[in-house]
Formats: structure tokens, sequence, C-alpha cells
């Protein structure tokens, strides 16, 4: 029996969809050990987030709502999450991978005295326990099976490799938990956040990605490469090329270290393919590659690879698509 | 100031590796091995904020004696003197956090910065980890780092999902470097020089007084399956007839 905490992350109020793959990675390996599974929010003004939570199937939802929570910090939030866990005898720790669960979970990690995995793909259970993960390693070229010794397993999970948890009819109980944080000893405090504003979907939610890369030869090239996008409503992905030469914001990073993204379908225009940008594409269901060097690796893994330049081949994309669709 | 930065040898991002035949880990044989990159950026960072500042920079890293190999690297680069930790074992996170924090009180740096993740085990806990163990504020995925003028504070712009959030954390505090921290200076042949003749200090975990016990162990490692592929179009016409019959996404 192992009972599994999911930590679901909101953003203004609500709940954030990438989260739902914890939920559901979580509910049923408790379901597997005939465990309980429990949600887990912390923030204030939340009851938005609340809601959708409690209509997610699982055994109950805890709600830690503070003043104090009211930015986030990950010093103050291990503290919350750390209180409101405790009660709960939990065995297994969730969120989904995100700068916010890469942040908070170690923190949260060492109070619960707990072993760490990041990013895992898969949750094995054996006789009602949890017997081990699947991660991936080296970019994404090897699977690891790993193992925990620590009686409580804290855990990122990978969006991709799992689904979301759809809504069910009945509501699970909401228990709130306050806690006491004393900010003066966080030594830290979050100043500001600078959203960038966009139109399009979060990457981790688009069900198509265009993505660029250094072909693009600048960021006049993401000009070009945003029609397409607009075509389909498509998210805007980027290696990390394109990222370091300063051309696109980081969290547009496709890759080892930056996001990864498994869309319908995911256009790769003046990328290359290293090993490190295939790492956060590959499962992508169709891929789809533009790049004037015809011995690019991406080639080798792309469904449909066009052999052109792309401030000639994306136009006339565009204009062929608008015709057919 | 005095600033203690972590490098951590893996495996050249370029490397073709390879399962060794009982699958318990890669081959390392012929294998080039670098320091990480985000390890780099960490060091580079330091040593910038010892040049506005002045003060000291120590780099540490954990393993077997190849490993200062990668602190010799660091020391090229500008570091003042290096800690090396006699660990061949190291692996789990919550070990290297523990050996760090040893490292950390009887060296009591202000700020220690570290990579964002080691691009070989991409686990990217330890930093955090330590900053929980030592009770100091974190700054994670930093792309700007600023000293507040009486050094008591650190104000860091981070990368988060979205966007860029601006934390303020007191000095002493954790700073994991992001991609665009900055760019990493490479080493001049007489700082390679230089570096032969700075100091390494190697300790082992008894002598830290650290129980080390893995808890988070890899069993096994196999290949992923390969993505089939490398179908070409020959035209843009091509490619959206195929995508609208074929793939069915327009």
């Amino acid at each position: 029996m192992s009972n599994v905490v999911i930590l679901c992350e909101h953003k203004n109020g609500e709940l954030v969809k990438q989260s739902l793959s914890a939920v559901k990675a979580g509910i049923d390996a408790a379901k597997a050990t005939s465990g309980k599974s429990f949600l887990l929010l912390m923030g204030s003004g939340i009851d938005k987030a609340k809601e959708a939570a409690s209509r997610l199937g699982a055994d109950g939802v805890i709600a830690v709502e503070d003043a104090a929570l009211a930015g986030y910090t990950a010093e103050a939030y291990a503290i919350a999450a750390f209180e409101a866990i405790k009660p709960q005898s939990a065995d297994l720790v969730l969120a989904t991978t995100s700068a916010f669960s890469k942040d908070l979970l170690p923190r949260l990690a060492v109070k619960l005295k707990a072993g760490m995995v990041s990013d895992i793909l898969s949750i094995k259970t054996d006789g009602g326990k949890i017997a081990g993960f699947t991660r991936a390693m080296w970019a994404g070229s090897m699977i690891a099976d790993v193992e925990v010794s620590a009686a409580v397993v804290v855990a990122t999970v990978r969006g991709t490799a799992f689904a979301h948890a759809e809504p069910v009819a009945a509501a699970s109980p909401v228990t709130p938990v306050s806690v006491k944080i004393d900010q003066g000893a966080l030594h830290a405090k979050s100043l500001e956040v600078i959203e960038h504003k966009s139109s399009r979907p979060q990457l981790a939610d688009a069900s198509v990605v265009v993505s660029g890369g250094r072909g693009l030869k600048g960021p006049e090239g993401f000009k070009t490469i945003e029609q397409l996008a607009d075509l389909f409503g498509a998210a805007i992905g980027a290696s990390r090329a394109a990222v370091d030469a300063g051309w696109v914001p980081n969290d547009l990073q496709v890759g080892q270290t930056g996001k990864i993204v498994a869309p319908n379908l995911y256009i790769a225009i003046g990328i290359s393919g290293a090993i490190q940008h295939l790492a956060g594409m590959k499962d992508s269901k169709t891929i789809v590659a533009i790049n004037k060097d015809p011995d690019a690796p991406i080639f080798q893994i792309a469904d449909y690879g066009l052999v052109a330049d792309f401030a000639k081949a994306v136009p006339e994309l565009v204009d062929e698509i608008k015709k057919v669709k | 100031m005095k600033i203690l930065v972590t490098v951590k040898r893996v495996s050249d991002p370029e490397a073709k590796l390879k399962i060794k035949p009982d699958g318990s880990w890669i081959q390392t044989e012929g294998v080039k091995f670098v320091v990480n990159p985000f390890d780099e950026i960490a060091v580079e960072e330091a040593l910038r904020i010892k040049e506005k500042q002045t003060g000291e920079v120590v780099v540490v890293s954990i393993g077997d004696k190849v490993v200062t190999e990668q602190i010799r690297a660091a020391l090229a680069m500008g570091c003042d003197r290096g800690i090396f930790v006699n660990y061949p074992g190291a692996s789990d996170s919550f070990d290297i956090a523990g050996i760090l924090q040893k490292i950390v009180e009887q060296e009591k740096p202000d700020i220690i910065i570290l990579g964002k993740q080691a691009v070989d085990d991409d686990m990217g806990a330890a930093g955090f980890m330590l900053a929980e163990l030592l009770g100091y504020p974190q700054a994670a995925f930093a792309s700007k780092v600023e000293i507040s003028d009486d050094k008591k504070k650190a104000k860091v712009t981070r990368e988060i999902d979205g966007g860029l959030e601006v934390k303020e954390v007191e000095i002493p505090c954790i700073i994991t470097a992001d991609l665009r921290l900055n760019t990493p200076r490479y080493a001049s042949l007489p700082n390679i020089m230089k570096a032969k003749q700075k100091p390494i200090k190697e300790v082992t975990v008894d002598a830290l007084g650290v129980a080390v016990k893995p808890s988070v162990t890899v069993k096994k490692l196999t290949e992923p399956p390969k993505r089939k592929g490398g179908v070409k179009v020959e035209s843009v016409q091509d490619l959206v007839t195929k995508l609208k019959n074929e793939a069915k996404v327009i």
C-alpha cells in the first residue's frame, strides 16, 4: 500500500494543465498498490484550482492557503508542503516536471528524508508497493531503471510520459491545512514575475509546435516561422543554439535542458537535430523537418524531411497550407 | 567575497555512448570527459563576481582521482584553489549535497554557485538539497546575478516557465546557473600553465565526517527504441499533400 501526494501547480488561481500528468501518474500508482492519493495545492486565492482538483478522482485534496504563499518561493512552499504532507504518511510525492517542481522538490525531499528521482517516465509497482521508476539519462540516449531504498520517494514526472487525469463526477473532499510560515526566516523573497506576453499556447500544452534553430540566422527568421505557427495556433519552440544566440527567450527552448514536448505535429525548421534537441521532441506524433543541409541528423528521425532554405520554403508552405486548409 | 563553485566531470555531450554488456552503466573507455557545461557557466559567474568584489573562488569536485582534470580546468579559467573529494561512488544527489554541506561548513563561502543540472544524469537536485541542508535560500536557474552594495543580498533573475522571476536572496545563498547567465571564458595558455601550480586539497568522505548512504541507484540501462524516419519529400506541395492525406494533420 503506497500513499501518494501529488503537488499541483496553479497559475493566477487556475490549475495548470501540465499538473494533470503527475495527478494521473499518482492516482494510478496509489490504486495499483491499494493506497490513497491526495492532491496538494498551496497558495492564496486558489478556489478555482481547488474546485478543479477536487474533480480529478483523488481520495482527497489538501489546500494550504496563506498570505505568505501568495508569491512563490521554494523556501516557503517547501515548509508548507512538508507540514501538509507529514500527517499523510506519504510513500511517494510527485509533481509534473516544471521550473516550479524542479526548484521545490529537492528541498522538500530533504525535509521528508526522501530519495529523489527527477523526471520519471514510468512507475513500477509490485506486490502492493512502489518497486521502481524509469528515467532518461544522457540526453535521452539511455533509459535507466532506478530503485530507491529510502522509505519515501520524491519524484518529478515527465509530462509527456503520462496521460492527463480526466475530470470525474464525484468530488473529493477538500481539507484545509494551516501552516505557520515565518517570512523573516526564509531569507528570500520574490520581487517580480515578468511574464512573456504571448497569445500562443504554452509549449507543453500545444498540439502543434513550430521550432526554429540556428538555420534561421537571427530573430527575423523567427518572424517568418511565426506565420506558419499562426496557421495552426501553434506554440513556438527553439533549439538551444537559438536561445544561446539571444534570438528568443529561454523558456521556448525545446530539448534536454529545456522543455520536453510531444505534440501531434512538430515542425523543426533550420534545426540540425543534435541529440540534446531530439531528447525534447522525439516523441512527437508527426515530425516535419525543413533544413537546407541534406545530411542534417534531424532528417533521420523526421517523418517528412524537406531539403530547402527556410526563407523560401516557409512562405511557400504557408501559401500551400492556406489553399488546402 | 568567497565563492564556492562545483564542477562535475561528465561525458562529452557530443560523445556517442554505449552500454556495458551487463547493462550496469555506460562504457567509459575511449569517451572524452569534460566539465559539465552548466558548471562552466557557474565558474564564469563566480569569477565575474570576484573580479567586481575581490575575494576568492574555490572549486570543488567529487569522484574518482580523474576529476582533478576538471578541477584543473576550472583553475585554468581563474579559480584560486581546488578541493577534490575522493569518493568514487558518487551518484546519489543527497550524498553529494551532504558532502558539499561539510565543505561549506569548513570553507564558509558567501555564495555557492552550481550548474542548474549535470548533462549526464539530468537530476538537477543536489544544489537545492544543499540549500535545504544548510538552511540557505536558493536562486535557481539564474540568468542574471546582482550583488547588493553592502554584499548582504543577491538579486537574481531566474528563468521560469512563461517568463522570468526576480528573486532576492540573503547571503549566504545558493545560486544555480542557467544557460544565458554568461558565456564562459576560454582558459588562456599562460593560465593553463599557472593552474598547474594552484593548490588542490584532497579530502575523503570519512575525513569530512559524512555518512554517505546512496538510496537512489541505477539498476540497469537500456537504449530507447529508435524512431523511424528518414523519408524526404521533393517539394513543398508534396509535403502539404502528405501532411493532409497521410499524417492527417492539416
